[in-house]
This record gives C-alpha cells, sequence and structure tokens, in this order.
C-alpha cells in the first residue's frame, strides 16, 4: 500500500506527475524565456550594488570579511539561522497538518491567527517580550510571577525567532496539504494504516516540497534579521552591518556582500537537493480534504496549538495593550497628543493598499518564473529563481540604497525616485522569495497532463489558465501573496528611504514612537497592524483553502 | 488502485469548481481597486506648489512636526518632511549626492550630521544663524548648527542606590561596587558618540581604559537608552549611562517608574550635552527657504517647544529648561568640548569599543 504514493509507473493517472514526465517537457517559450531574464536582471540590482561598491578596495574587503570580526558574529548568524529553521520546520509543518486535515476544533480561527506572527515588527515583538517575561517585569508586575529571567542571549533569540517565523513554514504547507486529494489517505486508512503510517507514506511526501520551501525563506530571514537580535543581545552579522553603516560604511558593504554571496550558496544548494528528491507530486485538487480524528489527541492539540498562539501572539499583543491602556490612563502625554485611533486611518489604509499591491504584483513577477523552473528546467529560470530567493538575505537597508543608487543613475527611470511604483518595486525585490517559493510548489501541484488533455481539447493558453490551473493554483498562491503581503506590512528601511515624502504606514508610526518612547501610540498603531492583518489573511488567503474557507 | 480511485475522484471536482472563479476574485479586486486609490490620494496630498521647502529629519514627527507646521503657518512656505532614523537619512543623501530633493537635514545625534560634513555635502552657515548658538554647541567651520540638547546621565533606581553611593564621575563607574549593577547601550548613536566626546577630552588611551574596566566590572549591554531606562525599572540593574531625555519621557508614559536622573558634578566628562542639529545641502535649490526654517528652529517659539513639550534643552534665544530635576545647561558644568570634533573620527571610536570587547 506504501506503494500508492510511490507508484510511478501508471502514465495514465491525471494525478500523478513524475519525474520522468517533468523532464520530458517542451522547451521553454522564448516570451517566458525573455520575462525570466528580465526579472533575473531587475533582481539582481541589489548584488550588482554591493560587487560595485566593493570593487573600489577589494583588498580592505577581503581582509574585513576574514576578519575575527566579521567571521564570529557569522557564525553566529548561521548557528542561530540553522537552528531557528529546524524549529520552525517542525513547528510550521505540525500547525498546518492540525489546522488542514484534522478535526481540530476551531480550525479556522486558528488558521487566521497562526499566521499573524508574520506581521509583528520584530523589534517590537522582541521588546514586548523583554518587558513581560524578563525578572521584574510586567508578569511580576500584573501576577506577581517573578521569572528570574534576564532575556537576552541565543535561547531569547532563538524564541523569539522561531514564534515570529514558523508561519513561512505554516503558510505554504497549509495550502499544499489543503489541495491534497482526501481519496489516498482514505484509502490507506480503509485498508488499516495507522495515522502516523499514513502521515509517513502518504502526507508528508508530498509536504515535503514545501517543507522545504518555508525553511528555506525562514534560514534566508534569520540571515537578514536585525531588530529582535539587536533587542535581544545576540550579535550577529547583520546586527554588525546595522552597528557600522554609518561609523565604518566600507566594512558594512563588505560584510553585506559577504551575508549575499552565502545566501546565494545556500539557495543554490537547496536548488540541487529538491531537484535530486524524488518528486512524484500528487495534483492539487479543489475539494475539501481528508479529516484525521483526533479522538483522545483533541485536547493536548487544542492545548498546544492555544500555547503557540498564546505565545507567538497573544503576549506581544498583551504588551502592545497594556502599553496602549497606561499611556491612555495613568500617564500624561508629553506633547498633549494622545494616542488617537482617529490618527491612524491613514496610515492604516495606506499600509494595507501598498501590502495588497505588493502582493499583487509580486506574484504576476515570480508566477512566470515558476512556470519556468517548474514546467520547463530552463536555465534562465534557475538562475532567476536564485537572485530572487538569494535577495531576501540581504538586508533591506542594502536593498533600498541599492535601488535608490540605481534609480538616480540609470537613464530612464529618475523619475520614479521616491514614487509609488518604485516603493512597491522595491518590496517586490525584497520579499519576492516568499512569493517564488509557493508559486513554484503551487505550479508543481497542477499535473502537465491536465494542461495537455485541455489543450486537446481546443482550449487556448490564457482559458486553460483561467479554468484549470489558477483555481488549482489558489491557495498555493494565496499563501505566497499572503506572506509577501504580511512582510510588507511591517516593513522599515525600504519604507523609510523610499515612500513618497507623506506616505506613512503603520510600521514608520510604531518605530517613530518606539524611537522616542511614545509606547502607547506604539502600542495602538501595533494593535492596528494585527487587526487589519488579520482581517487580510482571512480573506485573501485562508478563504481560498479548500476545507477552511468553505 | 491508485488510479482507479483517484479518477474517480476527479471529474467532480473539476465540475465543483466551474462556478467559484468569478465569485472569488471579486474581493481581491476590489482590495487591489480600493489600496491603489487611497495610495494616489495620498500622493497627491503630497505634491505641494509655490514655496517649499524639503527636510529630511533624524527626529520623529512627535518631536518636530508641530514646530514644522508653526513654520508653515507663519511663512507660508510648505514643509515636506521625511522621517526616519537619522544613520539612515545620513546615508541616503550621500547616495543621492547632487541629486538629492533634501534641502535641510535634522539630526538627532551629532554623529550623523558630523558623518555628512565629513562626506562635504553640508553648505555653510551664515554666521546670523550661528551666531545664535554658543559656540561648543555648533560646527567650528559653520557646517550645522545645535538646535537642542540632551544631557548624558546616569539613570539610576533610588530603592536600590542611595544618594551617597551614586558616583562623582563617570570614571568610577568601574569600581568593584557598581560590578554588574550598570547598563550601556554600545552600538547606540548616542553612546558613541559620548565615548568620542571623551576621547576629545581624556584621550584614546584613558577611554580604552575606562570602556575595558567596564567590561571587566560586568557591564551590562541594551540596545537602546529605552532598553536602558525600563530594565533599571525591571530591577535588572541599578544604574544606566543614557541621555536625560528617555527617562523624563518613561515618566510621561508611566507616572510610577521609580528610576531618577543623575548627573555627575563639576563638569565631569559623564556629563556631555549631544546636541540635535541642522544642516543645510550644498545640493540645495533654495537656500533661502532651508535657511529660514533652521532659523525658526532657534526662535524663541521653537526653543520654548522643545525645553517645554520635548523636556530638552533650548540652546538659543535665552529659553531656559523647564524639568524640573535638571538645572539649567550653563550650571551643568558640562565639560568644555567643541563639539565640532564629535562628528569626525568614529571609526576609531568604533574600534575602540570593540577592542575592549564591548560590542556584544
Amino acid at each position: 500500500m506504501v506503494a500508492v504514493a510511490r507508484d510511478r509507473s501508471d502514465p495514465a493517472d491525471p494525478l500523478v506527475d513524475t519525474p520522468r514526465r517533468r523532464r520530458r517537457g517542451r522547451r521553454a517559450p522564448t516570451p517566458l524565456v525573455i520575462i525570466g531574464l528580465v526579472v533575473a536582471g531587475l533582481f539582481s540590482a541589489p548584488l550588482i550594488y554591493l560587487i560595485q561598491r566593493n570593487a573600489d578596495d577589494v583588498g580592505a574587503m577581503f581582509s574585513t570579511i576574514t576578519s575575527a570580526s566579521t567571521l564570529e558574529p557569522l557564525g553566529r548568524t548561521i548557528w542561530l539561522a540553522v537552528t531557528v529553521t529546524v524549529a520552525c520546520g517542525a513547528l510550521g509543518t505540525a500547525v498546518a497538518w492540525l489546522v488542514t486535515r484534522t478535526d481540530l476544533p476551531a480550525r479556522r480561527v486558528f488558521a487566521v491567527l497562526l499566521a499573524l506572527p508574520l506581521v509583528l515588527p520584530s523589534f517590537v515583538a522582541a521588546s514586548a517580550l523583554v518587558s513581560l517575561f524578563a525578572s521584574g517585569g510586567l508578569l511580576t508586575d500584573v501576577i506577581g510571577l517573578d521569572t528570574g529571567l534576564r532575556v537576552r542571549g541565543y535561547w531569547p533569540a532563538f524564541g523569539v525567532l522561531t514564534l515570529l517565523s514558523y508561519p513561512y513554514v505554516y503558510l505554504p504547507v497549509a495550502a499544499r496539504l489543503s489541495g491534497l486529494p482526501p481519496s489516498l489517505e482514505e484509502s490507506a486508512r480503509a485498508l488499516g494504516r495507522r495515522p502516523v503510517e499514513v502521515f509517513r507514506t502518504i502526507v508528508w511526501p508530498q509536504a515535503v516540497g514545501a517543507v522545504a520551501a518555508g525553511s528555506l525563506l525562514v534560514f534566508l530571514y534569520v540571515v537578514s534579521e536585525f531588530g529582535a537580535v539587536s533587542i535581544l543581545r545576540y550579535d550577529t552579522l547583520t546586527r554588525r552591518i546595522y552597528a557600522a553603516r554609518l561609523l565604518d560604511p566600507q566594512a558594512a558593504i563588505a560584510m553585506s556582500l559577504a551575508l549575499a554571496t552565502i545566501a546565494i550558496a545556500i539557495v543554490v544548494v537547496e536548488r540541487a537537493v529538491s531537484r535530486r528528491r524524488s518528486r512524484v507530486e500528487i495534483a492539487a485538487v479543489d475539494s475539501r480534504p481528508h479529516q484525521v480524528h483526533l479522538g483522545r489527541w483533541k485536547v493536548p492539540a487544542v492545548a498546544g496549538m492555544t500555547g503557540v498562539v498564546t505565545l507567538a501572539l497573544g503576549a506581544p499583543v498583551f504588551v502592545l495593550g497594556f502599553w496602549t491602556a497606561r499611556g491612555l490612563t495613568g500617564g500624561r502625554s508629553v506633547l498633549g497628543r494622545d494616542a488617537d485611533v482617529a490618527d491612524l486611518v491613514s496610515p492604516a489604509i495606506t499600509t494595507a493598499g501598498l501590502a495588497v499591491s505588493a502582493a499583487a504584483v509580486a506574484l504576476a513577477v515570480v508566477l512566470p518564473i515558476a512556470y519556468l523552473t517548474t514546467r520547463y528546467r530552463s536555465r534562465a529560470g534557475g538562475v532567476a529563481n536564485t537572485l530572487v530567493v538569494g535577495g531576501f538575505a540581504v538586508p533591506g537597508l542594502v536593498i533600498a540604497l541599492a535601488l535608490v543608487a540605481w534609480t538616480l543613475n540609470a537613464p530612464f527611470v529618475g523619475r520614479l525616485y521616491q514614487t509609488l511604483p518604485l516603493l512597491v518595486f522595491a518590496y517586490v525585490v525584497h520579499f519576492g522569495a516568499q512569493a517564488m517559493r509557493a508559486s513554484e510548489i503551487a505550479v508543481g501541484g497542477v499535473p502537465r497532463r491536465l494542461d495537455d488533455a485541455a489543450r486537446s481539447l481546443g482550449a487556448r493558453r490564457s482559458r486553460r489558465f483561467r479554468t484549470v490551473e489558477a483555481p488549482l493554483m489558489a491557495p498555493g498562491l494565496a499563501a505566497g501573496a499572503g506572506l509577501v503581503l504580511l512582510s510588507v506590512m511591517k516593513e522599515l528601511p525600504t519604507t523609510l528611504l523610499l515612500a513618497p515624502i507623506g506616505v506613512d504606514t503603520l510600521a514608520l508610526r510604531i518605530w517613530s514612537a518606539t524611537q522616542d518612547g511614545f509606547f502607547a501610540q506604539a502600542g495602538l498603531a501595533g494593535l492596528v497592524l494585527v487587526a487589519i492583518s488579520a482581517a487580510l489573511t482571512w480573506v485573501l488567503v485562508i478563504r481560498r483553502m479548500p476545507g477552511l474557507g468553505r | 488502485m491508485t488510479s482507479t480511485v483517484s479518477s474517480s475522484r476527479f471529474p467532480c471536482e473539476v465540475a465543483n469548481r466551474r462556478r467559484r472563479p468569478r465569485r472569488r476574485l471579486g474581493p481581491v479586486a476590489l482590495v487591489l481597486v480600493a489600496g491603489l486609490a487611497s495610495l494616489g490620494l495620498v500622493a497627491c496630498q503630497s505634491g505641494g506648489g509655490g514655496d517649499q521647502v524639503t527636510i529630511y529629519s533624524g527626529r520623529s514627527e512627535e518631536l518636530v512636526g508641530p514646530i514644522l507646521e508653526r513654520f508653515t503657518e507663519e511663512t507660508g512656505i510648505s514643509v515636506d518632511a521625511r522621517y526616519g532614523d537619522s544613520s539612515d537619512l545620513a546615508l541616503l543623501i550621500t547616495e543621492e549626492g547632487d541629486r538629492s530633493p533634501a534641502d535641510v537635514f535634522l539630526s538627532q545625534s551629532p554623529g550623523a550630521v558630523g558623518f555628512l560634513a565629513g562626506e562635504s555635502v553640508l553648505a555653510q552657515l551664515p554666521d546670523s544663524i550661528l551666531d545664535q548658538v554658543p559656540e561648543q554647541f555648533r560646527a567650528a567651520d559653520g557646517d550645522w548648527v545645535g538646535i537642542s540638547g540632551r544631557v548624558r546621565v546616569l539613570v539610576y533606581n533610588p530603592e536600590e542606590v542611595a544618594a551617597a553611593d551614586l558616583p562623582d564621575s563617570v570614571f568610577d563607574l568601574t569600581d568593584a561596587r557598581y560590578s554588574g549593577r550598570v547598563g550601556i547601550a554600545p552600538a547606540n548613536g548616542s553612546f558613541v558618540d559620548f565615548v568620542t566626546g571623551m576621547r576629545a577630552i581624556v584621550g584614546d588611551d584613558a577611554t580604552l581604559e575606562w570602556l575595558e574596566g567596564m567590561r571587566e566590572s560586568g557591564v551590562r549591554t541594551y540596545a537602546n537608552n529605552t532598553a536602558i531606562v525600563d530594565a533599571v525599572n525591571r530591577g535588572e540593574i541599578d544604574l544606566g549611562l543614557v541621555n536625560h531625555y528617555y527617562n523624563e519621557q518613561a515618566r510621561a508614559e508611566d507616572t510610577g517608574i521609580a528610576s531618577e536622573n543623575y548627573i555627575f558634578p563639576n563638569g565631569d566628562v559623564g556629563t556631555l550635552i549631544l546636541v540635535t542639529a541642522a544642516g543645510v545641502l550644498s545640493s540645495s535649490d533654495d537656500v533661502d527657504n532651508a535657511e529660514r526654517l533652521i532659523d525658526f528652529l532657534l526662535s524663541e517659539e521653537a526653543q520654548e517647544f522643545f525645553a517645554t513639550e520635548t523636556l530638552e534643552y533650548p540652546l538659543a534665544a535665552g529659553v531656559e529648561p523647564v524639568i524640573a530635576d535638571l538645572p539649567p545647561v550653563d550650571e551643568i558644568d558640562a565639560p568644555a568640548l567643541e563639539l565640532g570634533s564629535l562628528g569626525d573620527r568614529f571609526r576609531t571610536t568604533l574600534e575602540l569599543i570593540e577592542q575592549a570587547g564591548l560590542r556584544g
């Protein structure tokens, strides 16, 4: 029965796409290749900027990169990134499976809440968790519990980043699992397989691509993360880059190039490994997935899920609420300007508009690349893919500065400087990786056979895309768009440098308020951010997953 | 087996699916259109004709926005302000070069404006502006001028440290009795500027010795001033080196906090005054308006605002500070230091801090 999942001998089965069939693929259509090359060119902007900046003094670059003050933080960066990635892979997969394929109570509520930690700016989440859990913090004040902890160093950084970034795994895996046909699991169960075996032999092989993709995103995110490691005093390379950015810009640029190089190497390795993995993709379907009855495991499952949501979302939100309430009731506002929700309406609309636009554009840009790499094995697609994904590890500030340099110095595009289109483009360059990997999984879930069948029935390309492919890919694409959406909503350095003057986002409000100690205002803006992202995540992402939305 | 199960399910799923797509894309399109429309509106608002000046402000909107609005009301010159981190904005200006839209740079700290002065992108200010501010709070070559000041203090928890046990000098903090009780923010701009100031006064060797002494006595490091004040109030540390502003603001948010500011006596190095500073970019195409704005920031009205609203030290127009527990600037007896030297030679400061093992 195990052979069900691995059986690749039946070429007539439209739901199973075998490596052989994939490799047979046609030559990539020229327009698609051209799009791939253009996208690769656009996404290489930060890398070329870094190389150009380092070219002035290659000797200094090498001595910076090989010095102990780069290598030590680099070692810590990689250790943190690897461990957080493993933890997020396990946590994200577990919660995705529970939400999509079991009879867990309140699944829809959990499905939305589980995605939201991604929208919390990391420096806010880290500050909030320190205020809450550190000895003498809010837990001591509110319930008299002294944790005896000094929240700093590796373990808190590991914990906070795991809680903030498991959604990179959760969303793509949930999308993939929600689209798996119930048939295989049902037959396996009918034939007496135990649930654990069903998961191992049937669900896992289909989820592993999404798990790997999400884990890669976690790795790259942790590598480029600045806010949390800075608050929690774990000295990573990105923290060094920020600390040196003004004091020693040349060193900052050299360290950034080292980071980008490592990211690209990781992406290349991951691509090679995942290509070798035997991929027998079962096609996505658009129907209610199989539900495992948790039975006596229901209580522990609900308790575990509640625990994750409480720690990752509940705790920071509680602290944001506490700051707001304290400032509004007990405190006196220094500037006579109390925190006011009305002030946040315009930034809230701007934030949502930017995030939705960036998510839509990101999907449109990466989808052709996903077709190139998944359907055609095109070299142009591979290069574009590597640049899109690797760019995610470059600190946002570097991406912003690179785009400033390019826009002002390249011909014809100077007029775009500090306009909304450039800002959205910057978001796409920064976060395109998130949509990229999710799109590849979505495209991979649509069997070529289906496309061929529709073609033989005379359907044109646009109609095939609309009626056959898009509905099957919808959950996966929505997951990718959701990741971009949530990332843009909290984005700071790019917005700070590239937004047109007068464009204000919630993340900017939060940051500016915390800089000067206006915690009530920061708290209120943070609560609005979480509320809006909850609504958008439900409407645009979770509702699109079969079995969750309908 | 597989194929039977699969293909038997398959057709019905295709049938199920057919009606859905149209309904589904509705809300997406709606949100998208609404989002783009709102962005368009925001963008339109920010474009303005007539007399206009653009400022890149490392001070947040909370701390400077109201006074910029007053400037527009009085002069009719509209102000476009880009708010951000002083360091990031300074890097942005150097990246933009001659094409920078900015006319004025307002820095939260001497470091960032000093960096720009070092990059030679600031224009010389006229004496009419420079002379409004005491000599030690402006650049020697006239590239920038101080607007308001924050004084370096020792924030402490009176429940843990008796007044008699407070140190007479920042150099005493390396004593064994303070071991493990003091917090600093070594990567934060305010601490870096402070160390640069210390180097200018006592020299690199004594500075390095102090930094090493701090590390050896178990100094604890934090991300920024706010985190230090917070840690003092949690009882994690008893003392911390910060700018005076942060304890004042923390008390404004939470009247119940215990921590107090302490100013080192007798013109100690620990009592450095760090200025927020403004300069005009040499690439500005409207130097007149830019200078009018800086002039306004030094006017009595603006200086009153900084004294009463942002709880800082006014530097011009004879305005007195209002904060109860801080004396007037001239009574602080801050060490004699020409702050113009603070902006330069960053790299050495960074190296000393790192050499002392304090960057973690």
